[in-house]
């Protein structure tokens, strides 16, 4: 005990939180800018998506239906400082319960996605009441597990998931007579909700609510010691993450019209924690570009032909040695920000 | 059960803490009075971090600790938190990534009263100038005697009735020592009262108006600091 460490260990912390030192005016003008700087990319590269339509809308789009699951997944992994494996089994949750709801019985996109929701919740609950209380890494391993089981009950309860076959016919997003069709307009209703899930986040990191997150994130023990309900912030973190997952997973039914159980797969988890370290783990707007650049990474490497997966290969890990703190730290880093 | 005003701050009966199946700590007592500054000293590995993890409920542990008379529960850290037993844990155990301001605030994260925290912060600047100078610096990139104002700073922020310090000295500059020292005397003159735990005995002695001496989680002497002027009359207590 006697050497530990002088901080609770501050290169564990979330990288994000440093930001928030005052520089010199000069230096915060210039960090100002730098700070604006993968906004206005994300805003180029929908707006872009908007303008050209087609094959680059459908990217985008899906791009930012992943900002939303990896927003939430922030939350959890990014601010609270813990490791999930089993998000994809909200997203999951959501997106089935709205393809079902909406295809056989015909209810409203907004209603399915209320009851997806309250089940996603149910489960985190479910799952989280009794391993947040453990320590270490009993919580990632269950996650891991509820997504397993999850994805093997989409393919195994036919009667209702159709199994590998998929549900399709999907109404698309709308609420009362609006509907979202075409291009354009998915864009623009993806972009409002990953905006709102933006300044959710950024209003939850600098409220009370948010500081006990990042105490628990810094140190468990430091935390306990004063005075914070280290377990009960975990749930409410786990939960909050869960449902950015299961709002993800109806937004990409919805958009997709069709769904299968490989949707939510393994593999999601993987892309979305790619997604999260590329833009910046803990940042706001990590999420977001992160979602962004890895969506389109491998498009920009289509002519290479036969060697996409090693460009793209070669791109990740030229990032991550480059850019460990994320394309987010990156830019606080080049403001000149105190590296914390 | 009601708070009795006549009872110690702090009464220790027979705490027993254990990591796994290792026995850091054996049936140990322990009594603090309002305005007491009550030192722990003890060789590496006696057991005073232990002691103050256990009072806490931050390590697995039986026996009894009790505030005003109140039974205080052994596995839940926030109630003790929350019943004004406040730690300083060893290494700070600030939030480098966060903020001065940010750690401070924590410190009264279970104050939802706006006046009541100013009037605290401000009450903390008194005691640490030099920490409203740097509200806005990342805490982790202050110096260790910087970090530690912050750490009590903190504890501060909670209003404690009893302060548990887990070697303020650690890795610090003797001057800088000797400043958050001089820091704790005032505290405890203005009617705080505190738990030191330190391994530089010398220190201890000068402020303390007892001294419990620990090896091996077990107390071996309760003294006055009258008792011992030198490092070898301590130490005479060890071999005894």
């Amino acid at each position: 005990m006697t050497n530990s460490p002088a901080t609770t260990s501050p290169d564990a912390g979330p990288p994000g939180l440093g930001s928030e030192a005052e520089g010199t005016p000069a230096r915060s003008g210039l960090a100002l800018v730098l700070g604006a700087l993968p906004w206005l990319v994300a805003a180029g590269l929908v707006g872009a998506a908007g303008y050209l339509g087609g094959y680059l809308a459908t990217i985008v789009a899906f791009a930012l239906i992943y900002a939303v699951f990896v927003t939430g997944l922030n939350i959890f992994m990014g601010f609270t400082a813990q490791v999930s494996f089993g998000h994809n089994a909200f997203a999951a949750i959501g997106g089935y319960t709205s393809a079902v709801l909406t295809t056989t019985y015909e209810w409203p996109p907004l209603a399915a996605f209320a009851a997806g929701l309250a089940g996603s919740l149910a489960l985190a609950g479910l799952i989280g009441w009794p391993t947040l209380r453990l320590k270490g890494h009993y919580l990632s391993m269950g996650t891991l597990a509820i997504g397993l089981i999850v994805y093997e009950i989409a393919v195994q309860w036919e009667s209702v998931t159709q199994g590998y076959l998929g549900i399709s016919g999907i109404p698309s997003l709308g609420i009362g007579r609006f509907e979202a069709t075409g291009d354009r307009q998915i864009l623009a209703v993806l972009t409002a909700i990953v905006l709102l899930g933006a300044f959710v986040v950024a209003r939850m990191r600098r409220s009370r609510f948010g500081r006990a997150l990042s105490a628990v994130a810094g140190s468990e023990e430091a935390a306990r010691a004063l005075g914070i309900d280290v377990a009960r912030y975990k749930l409410a973190s786990f939960l909050l993450s869960a449902g950015f997952a299961s709002l993800a997973g109806t937004l990409f039914v919805h958009v997709v019209g069709y769904v299968s159980p490989e949707v939510f797969g393994l593999h999601m988890v993987i892309l979305a924690f790619t997604m999260l370290y590329v833009g910046g783990l803990g940042t706001v707007v990590g999420p977001i570009i992160g979602a962004l650049v890895i969506s389109l990474l491998p498009e920009t490497f289509r002519g290479f032909r036969d060697y996409q997966d090693l460009g793209y290969g070669a791109a990740l890990i030229l990032l991550l040695i480059y850019a460990p703190r994320g394309m987010a730290g990156l830019i606080d880093l080049a403001a000149g920000r105190k590296a914390s | 059960m009601a708070p009795d005003p006549h009872a110690p701050l702090l009464q220790v009966r027979g705490l027993t803490a254990r990591y796994g199946h290792v026995r850091a700590l054996e049936a140990t007592d322990l009594t603090v009075d309002r305005g007491e500054l009550v030192a722990i000293l003890g060789p590496n590995g006696a057991g005073k971090s232990t002691l103050l993890r256990a009072i806490l409920g931050l390590v697995a542990n039986t026996g009894e600790v009790r505030s005003e008379g109140v039974v205080l529960p052994r596995a839940d850290p926030v109630a003790v938190a929350s019943a004004g037993i406040v730690l300083v844990p060893e290494g700070r155990g600030i939030f480098g990534p966060m903020t001065v301001a940010e750690n401070l605030r924590l410190g009264a994260y279970r104050v939802r009263d706006r006046r009541e925290v100013e009037r605290r912060l401000a009450r903390t600047f008194e005691l640490f100038p030099r920490l409203s100078e740097r509200l806005g610096q990342t805490a982790g990139s202050m110096s260790g005697g910087e970090q530690q104002m912050v750490a009590i700073g903190r504890a501060l922020m909670a209003d404690p009735k009893v302060l548990l310090l887990d070697e303020p000295s650690l890795g610090l500059a003797p001057r800088v020592t000797a400043e958050i020292l001089e820091t704790l005397r005032r505290l405890n003159q203005s009617g705080l009262s505190v738990v030191l735990v330190e391994q530089k005995a010398p220190l201890a002695l000068e402020l303390a108006v007892r001294v419990h001496l620990l090896s091996l989680g077990r107390t071996v002497a309760v003294i006055s600091p009258d008792q011992v002027k030198s490092h070898d009359e301590l130490a005479r207590y060890y071999f005894a």
